[in-house]
């Protein structure tokens, strides 16, 4: 689904990522973990477009036969073709209802063009009124339909982690990128949060690439996970040989 | 008169243009280095220094070199004043809201101006020893017009001086390179940036005194020209870098005065030749000639 | 879902409105008339404003501009051939437009369209920078356009301006097209390109990540504002008659912008009380500048009172309301949240 070979990013002379490469296969749930400032949120900057490497290339295949170099293009294009990503400090469009927030996150997919949407013309109502309905499937699915005409702002913090991957959801990715999902969480609601993610694997079809500090949680769903320190590869591999790694547990468990 | 000194004569015009829209610049760079904010009201708090010097020399004994320290340090004040009535409750706000705020400061000094000074022209009392003409070679030229030159640069070395060697200087900039880890380092903000509106309004406010000499007609919307063109000059040059504000306002200052020389025709544009270079500059280099671009923080 | 019940509303305040103007005409005097004309034409300039500047959160100082050329579109096409003749007695008028004349509604059609091309052609090169880059940039233009406006002698006839520009505008027109400036900034706004738009103001990045094309969104977003504006422009040309390049100052931009903070960034009913607001006290403190005579006393006005009042206001609405310029009460902000 998603190769990513040799990534190197650099801030002036700062090396955010050097020589990264990775694999996430079609279905795979993949963890990327590493201690803070390892160069895991460049990655997915990189990836989604916000960023464009210094060195490298990044190769997506939505589907068989379809190959996308994601190197160049803007983080729009990307989204269109089936990437979307949440943000590690919650990005929601603050003063706008939830509902709407979710709303906008159909948009891209939209067929129908402004005036058509101004004018109101049948088809457009049509496609309006799908979205909406489909809006308000993602808003229950998450638990937070009672809310969805609360600004988005005023949410506590878990939710407001909730409404971003459902809004990241009316996207219609193939490979969902999530920083730090569980940040913040309590033990209860992060066993909550990975039944979730799961789940919505399984709905959607989903191929899912995540960031996280919770162990407890990577270890548990992911199928492989690759480990940053510094801007660099140190292990690979599935959840039981990196916790057997001994320079992962020097470089981040030993110390945490 | 060859052709030669004519050009001369446009060039010492160009230079002393330059060096005024430079030191206006200047001020406009400060306050966007610190705050990220387009002082609107920057060009009319250099008319409002021309006036009180204009004020300060007409009506009252003090004599005419005092007035130029005295009135550019009232002016000074005024600019630390609009920073604290105007910009600093909005500081947490969108930046819209503070840009609106800006804009409606730009006007409310504009409109004082008329309802205070008069929406007629005065004349600005250039002292004797400022103006007369003097020919070199041939080419005749005002002494003011060298003198600009020669003022500005003392300043700029003078605030040069200010900024690498003094503490207050280097917490300046080290506001404006990094605004939210300066503010953790024990640095009192709210002092750094009353500091850099004082000393943006008083260069302006010298810049005006060299104005009125140079053009001595006084109009409270004097400002407004003056002001556009020399922000431009510190987009030119790259926002927030002192040196590329006046290496802006020189080349605007040239620009201008080149135009009007070799292409008669254009005069009529002029005031439409620093707004052409804007959108040239942002088409094809956006942080400016001398300005790095910046990435916002995901 | 309370879609029954604005629809309703909005019968009734265009039933009221249309009622109102009918009156009006029958019994206000000219002065009073040109002042509804006005409310009207700012209605349209605010919403215009507002649509970039409230909703997509881009800030634009090009008003003053767009307005030049919509005015100057319609004198020009409107304006009698003989009473072309007249005007341009300094420099003949070019000869492609010598011998045009059209009616009222193709020639505003024409000056929203010119201005909108115009908006997308500034707005290009800026939409892809900083917001404030955008500021100044617009209020470049708008400077650039009356320059070379005071300059092209045989298109627009230069300082002189043009006069005798037929009066087509009447309560009807600048209210007909105030209405629909309304309609269509609801509409825009309520469907899904509105909620990008604002996506957008909200959080760029975000946004982006969303798949929503910054760039296509802002220019689209110009586009309407400038054909607003300049239609709007058209409006005031056909009312007052006689247009020169000098009108079209900053000033009149900030009274826009007046009228969009007054009104609220991001809301369409504030804003069409403020613009009715604003331009009436506009006249009604007109005396503060001017010298009124009452016959046995004599008071001398202060120009450029008003003007220092109404500055007074913007920067203490700005600073009270603080971030409030932008959130909206919860209940109210409803009113566009649901479908």
């Amino acid at each position: 689904m998603l190769r990513i070979e040799n990534l190197t990013m650099k801030f002036g002379g700062v090396v955010a990522c050097s020589s990264f490469s990775a694999e996430v296969k079609r279905g795979q749930i993949v963890g990327l973990i590493g201690p803070n400032g390892a160069g895991k949120t460049t990655v997915f900057n990189v990836i989604t477009g916000v960023y464009k490497p210094t060195e490298g290339q990044i190769f997506f295949h939505p589907r068989d036969g379809e190959t996308h170099q994601l190197v160049g293009l803007s983080p729009d294009r990307i989204a269109k073709l089936g990437i979307c990503r949440t943000f590690q400090n919650t990005r929601l469009f603050g003063q706008l209802s939830v509902l709407d927030n979710v709303f906008i996150g159909n948009h891209l997919r939209l067929k129908s063009n402004v005036l058509s949407s101004v004018l109101r013309i049948p088809s457009y109502a049509r496609e309006e009124r799908e979205i909406y309905e489909k809006s308000l499937y993602l808003l229950e699915k998450i638990g937070l339909q009672d809310f969805k005409d609360e600004r988005a702002s005023s949410l506590p913090y878990g939710m407001q982690r909730r409404l971003e991957m459902a809004r990241a959801l009316a996207t219609e990715p193939k490979l969902l990128l999530l920083d730090e999902p569980a940040a913040g969480m309590n033990p209860q609601e992060t066993r909550e949060l990975t039944d979730f993610i799961q789940e919505i694997k399984e709905e959607f079809d989903l191929t899912i690439f995540l960031i996280e500090h919770h162990m407890e949680v990577v270890m548990e769903i992911s199928e492989r996970i690759y480990v940053l320190d510094h801007g660099v590869l140190i292990a690979e591999g599935s959840p039981s040989e990196v916790q057997r790694n001994a320079k992962v547990i020097e470089a981040y468990l030993g110390v945490g | 008169m060859g052709n030669l000194s004519l050009f001369l004569q446009h060039l010492t015009n160009g230079i002393s243009l330059g060096s005024l829209y430079a030191l206006i610049a200047i001020g406009y760079t400060m306050v966007y280095g610190i705050l990220r904010l387009i002082n609107f009201a920057h060009g009319d708090i250099f008319m409002l220094g021309v006036y009180l010097t204009y004020f300060g020399i007409i009506y009252t004994a003090i004599p005419w070199w005092l007035v130029f320290i005295i009135a550019p340090a009232l002016t000074g004040l005024v600019g630390l004043l609009l920073e604290r009535v105007a910009y600093k409750p909005l500081r947490e706000s969108p930046r819209i809201t503070i840009l609106i705020s800006a804009i409606g400061a730009s006007f409310l000094l504009q409109n004082l101006g008329i309802v205070l000074f008069g929406g007629r022209p005065r004349a600005f009392p250039v002292p004797r020893i400022l103006n007369h003409v003097v020919k070199v070679r041939g080419v005749s030229i005002n002494v003011i017009t060298f003198i600009i030159p020669v003022v500005t640069i003392l300043l700029l070395i003078g605030l040069t001086y200010f900024i690498t060697k003094t503490k207050t200087g280097m917490a300046m900039r080290a506001l404006s390179r990094d605004y939210e880890t300066a503010s953790l380092m024990g640095i009192d903000i709210n002092r750094i940036i009353s500091i850099t509106f004082f000393m943006g309004s008083f260069l302006a406010a010298v810049g005006g005194i060299m104005w009125g000499a140079r053009y001595p007609q006084l109009m409270p919307l004097m400002g407004v020209m003056p002001g556009l063109k020399s922000f431009i000059a510190a987009v030119v040059g790259g926002i927030g870098n002192i040196a590329g504000a006046v290496a802006g306002g020189f080349l605007l200052g040239l620009g201008e005065i080149m135009l009007v020389a070799l292409l008669p025709r254009l005069t009529g544009y002029r005031d439409a030749f620093a707004f052409v270079v804007l959108i040239i500059i942002l088409l094809f280099k956006p942080s400016g000639l001398m300005g790095q671009s910046q990435t916002e923080k995901v | 879902m309370n879609e029954q019940r604005r629809t309703r509303l909005a019968l009734l305040a265009l039933v009221g409105t249309v009622l109102a103007l009918f009156l009006a005409n029958k019994y206000l005097d000219d002065y009073k008339i040109r002042i509804i004309n006005l409310s009207g034409i700012y209605v349209t300039l605010g919403l215009s404003m507002n649509l970039i500047n409230g909703f997509t959160g881009l800030f634009s100082l090009g008003h003053a501009g767009f307005m030049a050329v919509g005015a100057y579109t319609v004198g020009l096409l409107t304006m009698p051939i003989p009473m072309k003749e007249m005007n341009f007695f300094f420099q003949p008028i070019v000869p492609w437009l010598a011998n045009v004349e059209m009616g009222f509604l193709p020639a505003l059609l024409v000056a929203g369209l010119i201005s909108a091309f115009l908006g997308v052609l500034i707005g290009a090169p800026v939409l892809r920078l900083r917001d404030d880059y955008l500021a100044i940039a617009t209020l470049g233009f708008a400077e650039i356009i009356r320059v070379v406006f005071t300059n092209t002698q045989s298109l627009t006839n230069g300082a002189l301006g043009l006069k005798g520009i037929p009066n087509y505008t009447n309560t009807w027109w600048s209210w007909g097209v105030a209405f629909v400036t309304i309609w269509f900034v609801s509409f825009l706004i309520r469907g899904s390109y509105g909620k990008a738009f604002m996506a957008i103001r909200e959080d760029e990045i975000a946004a982006e990540a969303m798949g929503i094309n910054l760039f296509r969104h802002k220019v689209l977003s110009f586009a309407f504002a400038s054909f607003f504006a300049g239609v709007a422009g058209g409006l005031l040309a056909s009312l007052l008659g006689t247009i020169d390049p000098n009108m079209f100052r900053i000033t009149l931009t900030f009274n826009i912008l007046l009228i969009v903070v007054l009104g609220g960034l991001g809301r369409i009913t504030g804003t069409v009380v403020a613009a009715v607001v604003v331009t009436v006290m506009m006249e009604a403190l007109r005396f503060l500048d001017e010298s009124i005579n009452l016959g046995f006393i004599q008071i001398k006005g202060i120009p450029g009172m008003r003007m220092v009042i109404f500055s007074i206001i913007l920067i203490l609405v700005v600073v009270l309301r603080r971030e409030g310029l932008l959130t909206r009460l919860k209940g109210r902000e409803a009113s566009y949240a649901e479908n």
